[in-house]
């Protein structure tokens, strides 16, 4: 893993593979969205609205991915002290929290017609709500010191401590009655949604992760060339 | 001690802080989530007030299945008059106002609103819980052709409720 702790030779690397993230994005986001919006069937319960589904779900996985690797990065910053791992954690700090807040917006389109309200306070929705709340308190936090290693220690240890709300959104909908329909997808005894509705669905999920992956490739380069820049001010000052 | 030797105990010492850390917190929630777990409960089952579990004339969530053919539109023409079951025992519910579309015999549905002294259930709200079954009408048509439909799947076989 030292190998990859070199910005130079980190940037070097990102460079080359952009490129392949941010055309693999384009794909599989327009063949996922052509087949979530035209080339799939409509549900036999829900009708059309089955399509929001696409863009929630994805959403869903991507803001607990997100903050799983932000915990993971953080504790890689605290313990080996990793010249990448504060940045990485920052840099996807704001992508996570745009993707959470997807999550909620579409959850509560689709809940308004099929359960027949915008929210309800049952064990699912209120825990992606905090796993937003943590999102933004990270963002709050990492810029309320005037020492940034301060404020990238502080945040590291808050995202840590937020990664046990995790486990609880997983597994919510199993642990107690929930008004939100348990998992379809990664469950035991194998996927219960059609074949047809399940393409679109990984093609997406797929779509999303490379749009983050190019997203953090992006906000990292800008982080290191930011420190340059930083450096360069405080030797010329 | 040489200099590298002594970054590395640092090193294990910082990670055995980020475990110890990490496990307290989790043996920390994992407590405190089952001592409310009673409380995170978003409805209670027709079983639950049967069991006396639920006082009377406080409001509550009531959870469970339409029974089929239970229900009935009162005279007034928006008062609806259903059962609500988990195929154990059943409560007869009261609603007045409009229905979600997922509403029909035989869906899950979530009610919040109280019981009156004679057991009857007045719900100021009606929720329709949806399964996490997705399917195109086709493959769900063919199941139930087959036979192969499981009841407690949802059950879109009995007709959408006279709206």
């Amino acid at each position: 893993m030292h190998r990859f702790a070199n910005p130079a030779r980190f940037q070097r690397i990102a460079r080359r593979i952009l490129p392949f993230f941010a055309g693999a994005t384009v794909l599989f986001i327009g063949f996922g969205l052509y087949y979530a919006l035209l080339g799939s069937p409509a549900d036999y319960q829900q009708g059309e609205t089955v399509r929001i589904m696409y863009v929630h779900v994805p959403a869903a996985w991507m803001s607990l991915f997100v903050y799983a690797s932000m915990a993971l990065s953080s504790a890689v910053a605290l313990i080996w002290r990793h010249p990448l791992a504060d940045l990485a954690t920052r840099a996807a700090a704001l992508p996570g929290a745009a993707f959470t807040a997807l999550c909620l917006a579409t959850g509560s389109l689709w809940g308004q017609p099929m359960w027949g309200t915008w929210w309800v306070w049952d064990a699912r929705l209120t825990s992606v709500l905090v796993l937003l709340f943590l999102y933004l308190g990270y963002i709050a936090l990492v810029d309320a010191f005037d020492d940034p290693e301060r404020g990238a220690k502080a945040g590291s240890i808050l995202a840590l401590v937020g990664a046990v709300n995790l486990p609880i959104i997983k597994f919510s909908v199993d642990w107690w009655n929930t008004l939100h329909q348990p998992a379809s997808v990664l469950k035991l005894g194998g996927p219960s949604i059609d074949g047809t509705m399940l393409r679109p669905l990984l093609l997406m999920a797929l779509g999303f992760t490379c749009f983050f992956v190019t997203l953090l490739l992006l906000r990292l380069e800008t982080a290191l060339l930011d420190r340059k820049i930083r450096a360069v001010e405080e030797r010329v000052s | 001690m040489s200099l590298t030797s002594r970054a590395k105990t640092a090193k294990r010492r910082r990670l055995w802080a980020v475990f110890a850390g990490l496990s307290g917190l989790g043996v920390a929630a994992a407590l405190i989530l089952t001592a409310f777990s009673d409380n995170l409960v978003f409805f209670h089952s027709p079983s639950d007030i049967i069991a006396g579990k639920v006082a009377p004339e406080r409001r509550f969530r009531l959870g469970g299945l339409v029974e089929a053919g239970s229900v009935q539109r009162q005279s007034d023409g928006t008062t609806m008059l259903f059962r609500i079951t988990d195929t154990a025992h059943s409560v007869t519910v009261t609603f007045k106002g409009v229905l979600p579309d997922l509403f029909r015999e035989g869906q899950g549905v979530v009610t919040e609103g109280m019981l009156n002294r004679q057991g009857l259930f007045i719900a100021r709200e009606v929720l329709a819980k949806h399964d996490e079954n997705y399917m195109p009408k086709e493959v769900a048509e063919a199941l139930k052709a087959s036979g192969q439909w499981k009841s407690g799947q949802g059950n879109p076989g009995t007709s959408p409720a006279p709206k």
